[in-house]
């Protein structure tokens, strides 16, 4: 593995709940490389978004930490840039003035005024969507404006682009077309990102490596997948390359088999013996991974 | 966003007059002339009703006023002001000349000229009330603007002002005005006052009657701004005013104009009953005086003055709602 560029450690997050506190997450490490694509997939509820929001600064971990690039992560800030599900554009502003808030922001004193112009609009055509500068979010589609949450983080310059479930909210022709252009940019710009989603395709698609999360409650990595596919990668000629649907496999077979959707046992119901047999279980993954 | 707003208000203003000029299909023109016909009509009826009903009600001060007697009085008003505004150009017109010859013989006389001293007209109220009114609201914006973001962004701030808002809210305007009034005439001592005091007693009053609504919109709409946006802001590391002028106030601008709007209503009711209450100038004195006059048009002039204050008040939000227009990015 490359050098860690980005490292959880023993991440521990708890909840405080009218019952108690709920544990999401216990003892995770992760360690990420530069410019490694990483897909993290599990269940609802595994606590995925938890570890993203970890690394955003968005929470902080109740034990253990996050380290970027040697320093630890205790508040957000651009260079951890995060495109959410719903786009999160204010839709208030123009598509060009949403991306400008934040290269306002961000490069305010490192470029001059025609530099930060000259950006805002690459960043724009990146995601092929300078053709709708002056539209509100309001009048472009889901799609498109889920492009231009994209080129807003990517305009952040971030050393590490994080994702929550970025398509999840788009139908699938939109949703393959936004996967093309994302390999697309990865390809030119080699930026390291996390990104969580439900599409196994999806994960074993895009990534270099798939981290697969067992259920929470206290969810641990289950296994850790390397996707060893030469890029640029191509959806149709995959869809029959048998090293593509090995990989496939297992991760539908991990999710499916392995870590059956639980549906039953909410947090403040489990007793001791589930508790215990949690612990046995992850013991199991832990020499499993 | 200014700027932003001018363009897509010239936009729309642009694709009515297109919509106008096109020609409509019978169908448009159908639910055009119902837009038109149905408001017509219902005034319509609601005259004829007035017409009918009036001479049925008998008070001490003759028969209740139809909508005949009301026009008259209407146009009547308006001569009154007219007769007084030309006597008082008269007035000073004559004060100027005599200046003029007192200046010719003595350059250096100090000269001056007096105000008109007749009475105010129905339309000098008018005017008077709306400057009131305006005065009281934009104060009560500007504290509870700012007040309710407070509020909506903190969470304890919240907590400790909440029970006093709520106490506050539903107090009449004519339980504050004894004590403004008190208030006022001993604190506001001048020898060359900018205010009269009876603008400030029925400004202040109008002000702390009309500043809830607004205060609590305004809270409601910081405290629902998105969370979503809320990280993006803080993935941004915007700084607390940057994140409350791009993000908080933006995202609740439809929220406080409503606010807006429910109390510039109620200033504008207020302000009626402050002003015949402590007899200061504007209409609700207008209104006082006609009735402890009790002549026989008394009961017509009043039924204007009515008229007048619905018609004001309708106008003041339609003013309000264009304000909106241009503003808010959600219209």
């Amino acid at each position: 593995m490359s050098k860690a560029h980005l490292e959880l450690t023993g991440v521990q997050m708890a909840f405080d709940t009218p019952t108690g506190p709920f544990i999401a997450l216990d003892d995770l490490n992760l360690k990420i490389g530069k410019g490694e694509f990483v897909s993290l997939i599990g269940h609802s509820g595994c606590g995925k978004s938890t570890v993203l929001n970890i690394v955003a600064g968005l929470l902080k971990a109740t034990r253990g930490g996050c380290v970027l690039d040697g320093h630890e992560v205790n508040e957000p800030g651009p260079e951890r840039a995060v495109v959410f599900q719903n786009h999160s554009l204010m839709p208030w502003l123009t598509v060009y003035e949403n991306v400008e808030l934040a290269v306002q922001q961000v490069f305010r004193k490192r470029m001059s005024k025609r530099e930060r112009k000259e950006w805002i609009l690459h960043n724009l055509a990146l995601v092929h969507m300078d053709h709708a500068l002056d539209k509100r979010p309001g009048e472009i589609s889901g799609g498109m404006a889920q492009r231009v949450g994209i080129a807003r983080a990517l305009a952040m310059k971030p050393s590490v682009l994080l994702m929550d479930e970025p398509f999840g909210a788009l139908d699938a022709l939109t949703r393959a077309h936004l996967q093309d252009s994302l390999m697309e940019i990865q390809q030119e710009l080699n930026n390291t990102v996390i990104m969580i989603t439900h599409d196994v395709d999806e994960a074993v698609l895009l990534s270099d490596r798939i981290i697969m999360m067992t259920n929470g409650p206290a969810a641990l990595v289950g296994e850790d997948l390397s996707i060893e596919l030469p890029r640029p990668r191509d959806r149709v000629t995959l869809a029959d390359d048998p090293a593509y649907v090995r990989y496939r496999q297992a991760v539908l077979s991990f999710l499916y088999e392995k870590q059956r959707f639980p549906g039953k046992a909410p947090a403040s119901e489990k007793d001791d013996d589930q508790e215990q047999s949690t612990a046995e279980t992850r013991r199991g993954l832990r020499a499993i991974a | 966003m200014s700027t932003l707003s001018e363009t897509t208000s010239s936009n729309l203003v642009g694709r009515r007059l297109v919509r106008l000029l096109s020609l409509p299909n019978p169908g448009q023109l159908a639910t055009r002339a119902q837009q038109l016909l149905l408001p017509l009509v219902g005034i319509m009826l609601f005259l004829g009703f007035w017409h009918l009903a009036a001479p049925q009600v008998q008070t001490s001060l003759g028969a209740f006023p139809g909508p005949v007697a009301v026009a008259e009085q209407a146009s009547a008003l308006w001569q009154e002001h007219q007769d007084q505004r030309d006597r008082a150009d008269k007035f000073i017109a004559m004060q100027e000349e005599r200046n003029a010859r007192i200046l010719e013989d003595n350059p250096e006389a100090e000269v001056r000229i007096r105000d008109y001293p007749g009475a105010p007209t129905f339309i000098d109220q008018v005017g008077t009330s709306l400057l009131t009114v305006l005065a009281g609201f934009l104060l009560a914006t500007v504290i509870a603007v700012p007040l309710g973001i407070l509020v909506g962004l903190n969470r304890y701030f919240n907590a400790a002002v909440n029970p006093l808002i709520q106490v506050f809210k539903p107090v009449s305007p004519l339980a504050w005005l004894p004590l403004v009034t008190m208030v006022v005439s001993a604190t506001y001592v001048s020898d060359d006052p900018m205010f009269e005091k009876s603008f400030l007693t029925s400004m202040i009053t109008v002000t702390l009657c009309s500043l809830w609504p607004t205060l609590i919109n305004t809270s409601v709409g910081v405290g629902a701004v998105s969370q979503d946006l809320v990280n993006v802001s803080k993935v941004l590391r915007l700084s607390f005013w940057t994140h409350v002028r791009k993000v908080v106030l933006p995202s609740s601008v439809p929220m406080i104009f409503t606010g807006l709007r429910v109390s510039l209503g109620i200033a504008w009711m207020v302000l009626i009953a402050a002003e015949m209450l402590a007899q200061n100038p504007g209409l609700g004195k207008f209104v006082w005086d006609e009735f402890q006059n009790g002549s026989s048009q008394s009961l017509s002039r009043i039924m204007v003055a009515v008229l007048a204050i619905g018609f004001i008040g309708f106008l003041l939000d339609r003013g309000m709602l264009v304000v909106q227009r241009r503003v808010a990015w959600d219209r």
